[in-house]
């Protein structure tokens, strides 16, 4: 476990650095984690990824796969490399604060 | 006396400095994967690997020989059978396997339950790789072999290559025979 001094908060995380309690994300942090992966300022687009993982992963009871993502949120695969160039699979639900995704598409 | 020597606490300490010392693994930057079978069950294992590389930030480079080549083929990336024979795993008797029909159903329901799981057809997980900026090569020998010009593959193949490119391509990478 590893934490993370952010928003007047000490965040916890895990060894591979996805936010243990779920309840301590907050759009502010998830800037913060954005910076730790190296991911400048969130855009829209990342925006429309991040909510989109959350909201599915709420109804879904788990962290949407890539493929699933980039048929519903709306943001396709070509787009979603671009966004998040250095593993999208795993930096969406991170930014987002899910745990990593079990999918393997 | 040695026994002495080694259960001294100085040995113990030094020896838990080394343990604490064992650096963290590398992580894996990049991979290179070799498919050469063209059978469905040995298509996906390469191109699965490959995703979830990509999907993990690592570099993918994928070279399809010999039969492999059937999973970039524009006449055979729809048509990648389950074998019936000769593959031990199916659990039935080789003379059945062998019986007409009984490869396309194996097929079909390996296909349905591929579908169930949402797992993609070869063909689009061929395209989300390519999307994923994953580098498909064919081999140069395996295309003479068996007659085939780039016209006969799918778009998302970036080049014929011989085995000295694959290996240039695949500098620094981790190799991956399937």
């Amino acid at each position: 476990m590893t934490t993370l001094e952010a928003v007047g908060k000490t965040i916890e995380l895990n060894n591979e650095g996805f936010l243990l309690d779920a309840d301590q994300w907050t759009p502010e942090l998830a800037e913060t984690l954005a910076e730790t992966v190296g991911l400048g300022p969130l855009s829209d687009k990342h925006w429309q990824v991040i909510t989109f993982c959350r909201e599915d992963a709420a109804r879904e009871g788990q962290s949407p796969g890539l493929r699933r993502i980039s048929k519903l949120s709306g943001v396709s695969m070509k787009e979603l490399y671009q966004l998040f160039p250095k593993g999208p699979g795993k930096l969406a639900a991170k930014v987002a604060g899910l745990p990593k995704p079990q999918a393997c598409i | 006396m040695n026994t002495a020597t080694l259960t001294s606490p100085e040995t113990t300490a030094t020896a838990a400095a080394t343990v604490s010392e064992v650096p963290v693994p590398e992580p894996i930057t990049k991979i290179a994967i070799i498919c050469s079978k063209g059978t469905l069950d040995m298509a996906y294992p390469g191109l699965i690997l490959a995703n979830a590389a990509r999907m993990s930030g690592i570099d993918a480079t994928l070279f399809f020989t010999f039969w492999g080549l059937d999973i970039i083929s524009k006449e055979t990336v729809d048509k990648l059978h389950v074998p019936t024979v000769g593959n031990p795993s199916m659990h039935i008797p080789t003379l059945v396997g062998g019986l007409p029909g009984m490869e396309s159903l194996a097929t079909s329901m390996m296909k349905k339950q591929m579908e169930k799981l949402d797992i993609p057809d070869v063909r689009e997980l061929v395209e989300i790789l390519d999307d994923s900026g994953a580098e498909l090569y064919a081999c140069r020998m395996a295309m003479d072999m068996f007659k085939r010009t780039e016209d006969d593959l799918l778009p998302q193949v970036k080049d014929v290559i011989s085995a000295m490119d694959f290996y240039d391509k695949a500098a620094g990478a981790q190799i991956l025979f399937i």
